[in-house]
């Protein structure tokens, strides 16, 4: 089933295009990884899909069932201020928001989704915790906890392994490639080639020209060549 | 000295300054959090100079009640500040500067042109810094005053976890299909009603210390979201208390007394976190 699908979406700041010409569709359980060089307007993307900002040109189409607050995030930097006074349990808590309507308090049910989802992160022993006193991974799982109260159907991720150490990245890949099992879509940006090419279904390559297909027909396109010679070289 | 504290208590013009002074205490507390987090505190800033403007306007119009001027007058700027603060940073930032210096200007031209009174320097002075301000309310004045800052506590309550949520992270609670905008819009709304309200305690100049201080105490020391929000409630009432008692013992201004108060909490909130992270 089409969850998501983009045709001929251009994109870009106050009128001048970063992208243009980008056509994919996501299907349930996919997972899509976009890659491209830094600048190349991955995050940009990301923000236009989740509605942050309009699209120039084209169209992005919701499938069937698909709400527009039925999507959880996870940003490449969040804008979280050093001192913020935030505990684990508020913050994750707060990705059930779209889920309260007029409510102005959580209900029950909010409050075991967000139980639940610390408990599927590993990160229910920190509940009560201060949020900018966690090592970097233990911020991305919060944040990732976070994502999942806000859907059970399509997680964009920006990122969400930079700045982890090897050992901590092997586990986010994992914690992510046990969701996209449990039948969520995974649409994730990711500088990490190999990881890429290991994990996901589907590729996006934006730049100068743009692939979109399969693993194994991105892995046999001249332009997977060219970008491996260059990036996948440094991190082999 | 407790016959006198007494004696002043029976007075029902310090039992109005006690009441609305806890009230005006407790609301400018509970948007502290996110003004300072928010990067919102340049918009009290610049608010508190309309406000003052608008008092002057109000004093030259002889207007029976002043507030039913200056609210209606802070909040639309308030809603103008955030407009043009969204467009760019630098020219919002200008643009905050350029209404609050106006209208700090404007505002004494007007007095000195148009007054009446013999005491210019003293009106002045009451408004910037809330001198007598507190003592001297009429009761119509207080009852609008209960009135506004029930209303802010209510929906403070309402509307405490999309506070939070809009808060912490403006881009995913956007993305989680939060009308973001229409929250900022309450927030800066409610901010021009307390710094109305504050006027009356503290005058337009000492406002944002009665915002941010008792939020910048309760950070210190408190973590979560809602520890700071409860501590820093709890802290400005005491602050406030105190202040009104001390200067209505000791003959000081209020609104500088208060804020006093807080300075010291603040300190004191400062020595008590550093002695516990040595001691942890
Ligand atoms: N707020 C902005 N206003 C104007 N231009 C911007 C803004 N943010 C990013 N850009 C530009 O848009 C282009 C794409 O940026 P984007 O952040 O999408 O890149 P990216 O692919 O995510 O890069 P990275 O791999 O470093 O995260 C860049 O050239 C950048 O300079
Ligand atoms: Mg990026």
């Amino acid at each position: 089933m089409e969850q998501l699908q983009c045709k001929d979406l251009s994109l870009g700041y106050e009128g001048r295009a970063v992208l243009s010409g980008v056509n994919f569709s996501v299907s349930a359980g996919d997972y899509l990884c976009i890659v491209g060089e830094n600048g190349s307007g991955k995050s940009t993307l990301m923000k236009t899909i989740l509605g942050l900002m309009k699209p120039l040109g084209g169209t992005i189409r919701w499938g069937e069932g698909m709400r527009e607050n039925e999507i959880g995030y996870l940003p490449q930097q969040t804008a979280v201020q050093k001192d913020f006074p935030a505990t684990v349990w508020e913050i994750v808590l707060s990705g059930c928001q779209s889920r309260t309507g007029r409510r102005p308090f959580y209900s029950k049910a909010e409050k075991e989704l967000a139980r639940k989802n610390m408990e599927r992160m590993g990160i229910t022993a920190f509940a009560r915790r201060c949020y900018r006193q966690l090592s970097g991974g233990q911020q991305q799982r919060v944040l990732l906890a976070r994502a999942l109260c806000a859907t059970q159907k399509l997680l964009l991720l920006d990122e969400p392994v930079s700045g982890l150490d090897p050992k901590v990245t092997a586990e986010m890949y994992d914690l992510i490639q046990g969701l996209n099992r449990e039948d969520v879509t995974i649409i994730m940006i990711s500088h990490d080639i190999s990881a890429a090419l290991h994990f996901a279904s589907h590729i996006l390559h934006v730049g100068h020209d743009i692939f979109f297909g399969t693993v194994e027909a991105y892995q046999s396109s001249p332009m997977a060549k060219r970008f491996l010679d260059t990036e996948g070289g440094e991190n082999a | 000295m407790m016959d006198m504290l007494r004696q002043y208590l029976s007075f029902p013009f310090v039992q109005y300054a006690l009441v609305v002074g806890v009230l005006i205490a407790l609301c400018s507390s509970l948007l502290g959090v996110t003004l300072v987090l928010k990067r919102f505190s340049f918009i009290g800033d610049g608010l508190s100079h309309v406000a003052f403007g608008a008092m002057a306007v109000a004093g030259v119009l002889h207007l029976t009640n002043d507030m039913l001027f200056v609210l209606p007058m802070t909040v639309l700027c308030a809603i103008l500040l955030l407009r043009t603060g969204q467009n760019t940073k630098i020219k919002g930032d200008a643009a905050v500067a350029m209404i609050s210096v106006g209208a700090l200007a404007m505002g004494y031209l007007l007095l000195n042109l148009f007054s009446t009174s013999s005491n210019l320097s003293g009106d002045v002075c009451t408004t910037l810094f809330g001198s007598t301000s507190i003592l001297t309310l009429t009761q119509a004045e207080v009852w609008l005053c209960v009135g506004l800052s029930s209303a802010v506590v209510v929906i403070f309550l309402l509307f405490y976890n999309k506070i939070f949520a809009v808060t912490f992270d403006e881009d995913f609670a956007r993305a989680c299909g939060t009308r973001v905008e229409a929250y900022n819009l309450l927030i800066a709304i409610v901010i021009a009603v307390i710094i109305v309200l504050a006027m009356n305690l503290v005058g337009s100049l000492l406002i944002s210390a009665l915002i941010i201080f008792p939020a910048m105490s309760a950070m210190r020391l408190f973590r979560s979201f809602r520890g700071v929000t409860v501590c820093s409630a709890a802290l400005s009432v005491t602050c406030a208390l105190l202040g009104i008692l001390i200067s209505i013992l000791g003959g000081t201004p209020v609104g500088s007394t208060i804020v006093a108060v807080d300075i010291a909490a603040f300190l004191i909130f400062s020595v008590i976190a550093w002695l516990t992270r040595k001691a942890g």
